[in-house]
């Protein structure tokens, strides 16, 4: 039971790691990047090419997943995102889409669709909790989770590139009359977002040492649902979301049936959208008639 | 500096503007046959106007007039489509809103556009945003730079908004306040900004007489404080004829008059723009 819960929680920190990118890039561009996804692929590839091709040491691994993945983020952004600023949206979540096959198919092109086994970053003990077994990487995952939402929360509440970022989140045109570099604040929030992938990438690489060019996929809709979960555009509400998918699934495979995990998952989904549209932390706003 | 000297004395001369003599002291803005077209319509023609560093100008004319065209493309919202825009002496053709907000102006909204779920106080340090120094790593380390440059940060947001007797309510979130106060607090987050020149959209849209008067010491008092220059667009023609030094009207997007409160009060043209032609006044011409 106990262990049920802990790797629970563990799930659902990686996906609010994942989550937290959707909900800051929906939150200041508007728009659901479905390529977040794929980002996190990158990030575990990045990690195990660096580790299992070139000996690195572990840290020093990570760091290079979340450095490249940061560059691939605001390359993306540039190159596909921002000519289409003023676009509609539809336009830029196919674009979105389109990029997530890019990066796919460009991954099964340099990696193959074999699966690679995932080396573990990661070389702890694990811990003995009152008769229960609990994975190293389960409590660094919960760790990493936490520093992450904390520090996040601070910088975008204390810091001016945190203002900036929730001053162009409510209004671009304002914010860029009172100086505020519009392009260049978006671009650090995809740099954020695509970082934390890469990080929530080894982590859940770490903990399901498969890797293949499809990886981040269905974590990344996971992620996305319990972004919507928790109200997207608000980080606490991508926080909590993720850990309760997390807790979801992994019940829903330990009690009811690991086939229809999955289908729990959506449709726990489904009934919190059906109560309370905007999400659990979601705020309705009310239109000015 | 010699340049600027030399740009001034051959604009000065050009008979579209005021005579010098009218001009306070050296312009901060000269605007000159300014004019922008949406597709096919010309919004605003042949726009000329110079604001001197410590003037308050008026922009007044019907609704539709083309007020607020010119407030974008004075802050680069719209780029123009003819015309130069001259902003102490530089021209601003290839800046963008950034750059022209950098250069010098600063404005406040119609319709309020005060980031709501912001406080008051960060609102203002939205403004102070390119003031305050510290990098991406120092923010997030929270390193000595970081705790000092946000301790000036914060001391400056309170010392301007205690100009308006706005300190107390730095904690507020700015989409709770009341209605002046949120008017006020654009004002206060554009001057955040260390405009040399203050645009005004409608200050007193939606005041009463007394929030009014108030609003006339405030501008007042900001242009004394801190010896900017003040354009703003108003409907309310106690407040204008009240505080403007200079008048300009515009109708169908090209001015019609220019000059004092007196003369634009006894001006037929504004008359007529504002009330309409008397149907029997004989021999005038549209």
């Amino acid at each position: 039971m106990l262990s049920y819960l802990i790797n629970g929680i563990s799930l659902g920190s990686v996906y609010a790691i994942i989550a937290l990118g959707y909900t800051m890039v929906y939150g200041i561009a508007k728009m659901l990047n479905f390529a977040h996804g794929d980002v996190i692929m990158i990030g575990g590839y990045m990690a195990f090419c660096s580790s299992s091709y070139l000996g690195w040491p572990p840290i020093i691994c990570v760091l290079f997943s979340i450095v490249v993945c940061t560059v691939l983020g605001i390359i993306i952004e540039k190159l596909a995102y921002k000519p289409l600023r003023a676009a509609s949206s539809l336009a830029v979540l196919i674009t979105a889409i389109g990029v997530s096959y890019f990066l796919q198919n460009a991954a099964l092109l340099i990696w193959s669709s074999n699966p690679k086994a995932f080396p573990n970053l990661i070389n702890l003990p694990s811990l003995q909790i009152g008769g229960t077994q609990i994975s190293a990487v389960a409590l660094i995952t919960i760790a990493a989770c936490i520093v992450i939402m904390i520090v996040l929360t601070l910088f975008t509440n204390k810091t001016k590139m945190g203002k900036a970022m929730r001053a162009v989140s409510e209004d671009k045109g304002a914010a860029q009359l009172m100086g505020i570099n519009v392009n260049g604040t978006i671009s650090l929030t995809f740099a954020i977002g695509s970082g934390l992938a890469a990080i929530a990438g080894v982590l859940l690489c770490t903990a399901y040492p498969t890797l293949m060019p499809t990886t981040g996929a269905m974590p990344g809709i996971k992620a996305f649902t319990a972004a919507v979960f928790g109200g997207i555009g608000s980080i606490p509400g991508a926080m909590i979301g993720g850990i309760l998918l997390g807790i979801i699934e992994i019940f829903a495979k330990a009690y009811i049936s690991t086939q229809l995990s999955d289908a729990i998952v959506f449709a726990v989904l489904i009934i919190v959208l059906i109560v309370k549209p905007t999400g659990l932390l979601g705020k309705k706003i009310a239109e000015k008639v | 500096m010699a340049n600027d000297k030399e740009q001034k004395l051959v604009r000065v001369q050009s008979p579209n503007f005021l005579p010098e003599k009218e001009l306070k002291n050296a312009p901060i803005l000269e605007v000159s046959h300014l004019g922008i077209d949406f597709g096919g319509l010309t919004a605003v023609d042949d726009f000329n106007m110079v604001v001197g560093q410590t003037e308050i100008c008026g922009l007044i004319g019907p609704n539709g007039a083309g007020k607020t065209t010119v407030f974008n493309m004075l802050t680069k919202v719209y780029q123009p489509s003819r015309g130069t825009i001259m902003l102490a002496g530089k021209d601003t053709h290839s800046m963008n809103t950034i750059q022209v907000n950098q250069a010098g102006i600063a404005r406040t909204f119609q319709n309020i556009r005060l980031f709501d779920k912001l406080t008051v106080e960060d609102n203002v340090k939205i403004g102070l945003h390119n003031s305050i120094n510290y990098g991406m790593f120092e923010g997030i380390f929270r390193l000595p730079g970081y705790w000092k440059e946000e301790k000036k940060s914060h001391e400056k947001a309170l010392e301007l908004l205690s100009l308006f007797d706005m300190q107390d309510l730095a904690n507020d979130y700015a989409g709770s306040l009341p209605y002046g106060a949120q008017r006020r607090l654009e004002i206060v987050r554009a001057l955040a900004t260390n405009p040399k020149l203050l645009l005004l959209d409608e200050p007193a849209a939606g005041m009463n007489p007394s929030e009014t008067q108030e609003l006339m010491d405030n501008i007042r008092k900001i242009r004394d404080v801190f010896g900017i220059a003040v354009l703003l667009i108003e409907h309310d023609m106690n407040l204008v004829m009240g505080i403007c030094e200079k008048i300009v009207v515009l109708n169908f997007g090209k001015i019609i008059a220019k000059g004092t409160p007196s003369e634009i009060q006894s001006n037929p043209e504004v008359i007529e723009a504002y009330l309409g032609k008397a149907a029997t006044t004989p021999g005038k011409e549209a």
